[in-house]
This record gives C-alpha cells, structure tokens and sequence, in this order.
C-alpha cells in the first residue's frame, strides 16, 4: 500500500480545485455542485469548505447523487445504495460532478444517467481529485483535475481514513 | 449485503437483516419516485411474469408499476382468461411460461403454499403476492415501512391487528415481521375470527375489547372482513360487526393519544371502519398504497441481483 496523497497534500490539492472552479465560474449563480457517492461527496464536503472560505458568505447549491442503481455491473456484486439527495432543480444549471477517482469512466457515464433523470442542465462539468487517465474505456475526461497518476490496471486507488482519523488517497497492488 | 434466500415466500423465513436491507433499500427507491423521470434501468434484463390465479387490482397494479419503474420487462397473467381455465396444471403453466425466457415470477394464489411448491420444482425466483389464508409478505413489508415511516421504528411499537385473523395472510405476515423487528403485537376481535391458539403458536396477545386495545396501541392496522373465505357463519350480521368492532369517530376521539390508522384495502367502508375514520388525517393508507411500490422495486431489485 502506497500513499498517493497524503493528508496535507489532499488538503491543497482540493483547496486547488476550488480555486480552479470559482477562476472559471466568476458569476456562479448557476453553479451547482453534485457529489457522486461516496467517496465523491467527500472530496465535494472539501471542495464547498474551501469555497466558503475562499469566498465567505457565498452561497452554494450541493448535492450528492447515488449511482447504484444505474451501475452496467449491478449484475456481478451486490452493492447496496446510498443516500441520494438533490433537493433543487438542476433544471438548466452548470453543475459541476465531483468525484474523488477518475479511473475507467464507468461510474461518471452512470452518473450522468442519473443526473439526467432529475432534469436537463445547461452544461455538466467533471472535478475529480485523482486522475488514472489511461485506464479509460469511455470517451469522458475530467475538466478540473487534482493528481494524474501512473497505475496498474489492477491495482486499486482509493480515498480512505488513515488510523489518525486523516483522509488520504492511498494506492493498493496486488503484486 | 444481500438476501439470505433467493425467494420471497414469507417473512417467516426472512431474517432481521434480510427485513432490514429490504426496508432500507426501499428508503432509496420512495425516492427515485419523487423525481421527474421515476425509472431506473437496474433491471432492464430481467422479465418478470405476474401470475395471478386471485383476483386482485392493488397488489398486481403496484407489482406491475414496481417492475416498470425498474425497467423490467413484464407479462401478466390472469387465470380467467387463460389455458388454466381449460385444465393446465400450475406447474405445466409456469414451465410454458420459462421457457419463453422468464426470470421472475409474482405469484398469487388462493392455495396456501403454492408458491413454495413452485419454488422447489422450477428454477425462477417466485414473490409471494399472497397464497390462500397463508402469507403476504411484501404487505407485511410495506405495512412495515409505513409505521417505520409514520412512527420513527419498529421496536418497542404497540401494533394492535384488529378484525378477521383467522383468515387474513395480511396479518400473518404482520405478526411475524413485527415480532422479529421487536415490535408488540395484540390481535383484537370476536373470539370466532380469531385462531384459538394464535397467543401460543405466534406468540402475541388476544384481546376481545376494542376499546381497551385502542388504549394500548399506538399504530391499529384493521383488516378488511373475508366474507368471500368465510364458508360457515361467524358473526351475526355486519351491522353487528360494525356496532362491536367497527372503528368511528367517537372511539378515536375519547382515547388520550392520537393513534395511527391502517388498512390493507380494499376498505368495507361502515363495516370494520367507518368512513370518517378512513378519511381522517390519522389514516396513512393511502400512504400504505404510496409505499407498496417502493418496498416492491426494493424486493424484486434485490432478489434479481440474488439470481442472476
């Protein structure tokens, strides 16, 4: 197991990314942000504390979506859903998916399924925290991302809480 | 997590956990409902046929609507108008049916134990939608969901179960889901509707007075009187039933506390309630009939995934 990002590194890089999003979204009244399940809703809780504090008094529409249902391997494991919880309408909004790995494109194609059942927005956007670009097997790339990293096919990347309790991004190989 | 069984016979072989998932998994169902586009695509690959040998409008409607919402194919299957009226036996049915490439089968059947034995000798996945005076679990699922909704949870809940008993698979699957969810149950009504020995064998109280289990319960689930199961005569007359174990205003209004009121439907309005009563904003059945769809994409998505 290696660390990809540690939790100080984590900290900047989303700091980044909400730098990133607000240079592009000056007049961001049509901005909403939208957390893919799980591990994206907790790189999103990132994002929108530093928005707040980079921009104090701001306020800022956010979501989290679950995808599970919406999933083309829901067939080869049991996975059971998560809280969904999209309580305005997307109806003709820039929405901005967030979610932590970015690795076959799989879960972002599913996400936008979902997402599209709730209504149609003007654009949608994608910010993921790490990057595994050339594992994808969709034609989907990420507008904002964090880290690109160089990784095996099988190998895992993943968002966990070390024993301190501290978020960080952690790689595992099976060799 | 998934299901401990690869069908849904009854609750009585359903475990804590299996109930659980179930209810939790319909949480996230009631609200794929409430958006603009209700339909998910998890089972688009699976066909389910709905074979109903019992009349019935609100189950097969919800069954129907719950296997749309999830994108599955259906077929129904009513036996009136089909080759069992000219002899088929069930199981030659049901294998016609497979062979056509079906998956799943919801079944309904005035025989107790049907679908068990269907189950045994045929390799789909069968959904018990009610077999005789046996079980109807995903009623009991729903009835389940709406109190859990309505009322917080399930444990330590005072669920009175008032009327026909003896001939209600509604109740049954009731009793066995509330008492392994840690609920307390009383089955109230006349002596002769009600089994003789249900206390010992399920292990719930018997009440005759209506009044007094009004008192104690916090959620009264009244059921609807069989009159088409009944083949002697129980009771005088309905006026009679109405006058002893009917629920009106006025009983509702003297008690203390402001109780739930449930109903499996159809209702026999004046008879085991009266319209005020039905009608009141005590009364969740319409939100029961809400909820039966979502508790139903819950089971039937579940169990898809348990068979593919």
């Amino acid at each position: 197991m290696k660390v990809v990002l540690s939790g100080h590194q984590l900290a900047t890089e989303t700091k980044l990314l909400a730098e990133k999003l607000l240079a592009k979204h000056i007049s961001s009244e049509n901005l909403v942000l939208v957390g893919i399940q799980q591990g994206g809703v907790v790189v999103a809780d990132k994002i929108v504390e530093a928005i707040r504090e980079l921009q104090p008094g701001q306020t800022i529409e956010y979501g989290q979506l679950d995808i599970t249902f919406y999933r083309d391997d829901i067939r080869q494991k049991i996975i059971t859903p998560d809280e969904m919880h999209i309580p305005f309408s997307i109806e003709n909004k820039i929405i901005v998916l967030i979610d932590d790995v970015l690795f076959t494109g799989r879960t972002i194609k599913a996400a936008l399924d979902a997402l599209l059942d709730y209504g149609r927005p003007e654009k949608v956007e994608l910010c993921v925290l790490v990057d595994r670009k050339e594992h994808r097997q969709f034609p989907i790339q990420a507008d904002y991302a964090g880290q690109t990293i160089k990784t095996g096919k099988t190998d895992k990347v993943k968002l966990v809480r070390n024993e301190s309790g501290e978020l960080e991004v952690v790689l595992i190989s099976e060799n | 997590m998934q299901l401990s069984t690869r069908h849904l016979l009854g609750i009585k072989d359903l475990t804590k956990e299996d109930i659980s998932l179930i209810l939790s998994t319909a949480e996230q169902f009631k609200e794929v409902l409430q958006r603009p586009v209700k339909k998910v695509p998890s089972l688009r690959d699976v066909t389910i046929v709905n074979l109903f040998y019992e009349n019935s409008t609100r189950t097969r409607f919800s069954f129907e609507l719950a296997e749309k919402r999830l994108s599955a194919d259906t077929i129904n299957f009513a036996a009136s108008a089909s080759s069992a009226a000219k002899g088929e036996t069930l199981l030659d049915t049901v294998n016609n049916i497979l062979s056509m490439k079906v998956d799943m089968v919801v079944m309904r059947h005035s025989a107790s134990g049907a679908p068990h034995f269907l189950a045994k000798h045929v390799p789909a996945a069968i959904i018990n939608a009610g077999d005789g005076i046996n079980e109807h679990p995903t009623q009991g699922l729903l009835d389940a969901f709406s109190i859990k909704e309505k009322t917080g949870g399930l444990e330590g809940r005072k669920v009175a179960i008032i009327g026909d008993i003896m001939h209600s698979r509604v109740a049954q699957s009731n009793i066995y889901l509330l008492n392994k969810m840690g609920a307390k149950v009383t089955v109230c009504g006349p002596p002769t509707l009600i089994p003789k020995y249900i206390s010992q064998a399920l292990g719930v109280e018997v009440s005759y007075n209506l009044q007094e289990t009004l008192e104690w319960c916090d959620v009264a689930n009244v059921l609807r009187i069989q009159l088409e199961r009944q083949n002697q005569v129980l009771f005088s007359s309905l006026r009679e039933y109405n006058i002893a174990y009917g629920i009106n205003r006025q009983l509702l209004d003297n008690l203390n506390k402001e109780i739930v009121i449930m109903h499996p439907g159809p209702i026999n309005r004046g008879v085991e309630l009266d319209s005020d009563v039905a009608d009141s904003k005590q009364s969740i059945i319409l939100q029961q009939v809400e909820n039966g769809v979502a508790v139903r994409m819950a089971v039937l998505y579940l169990l898809a995934n348990r068979n593919k």
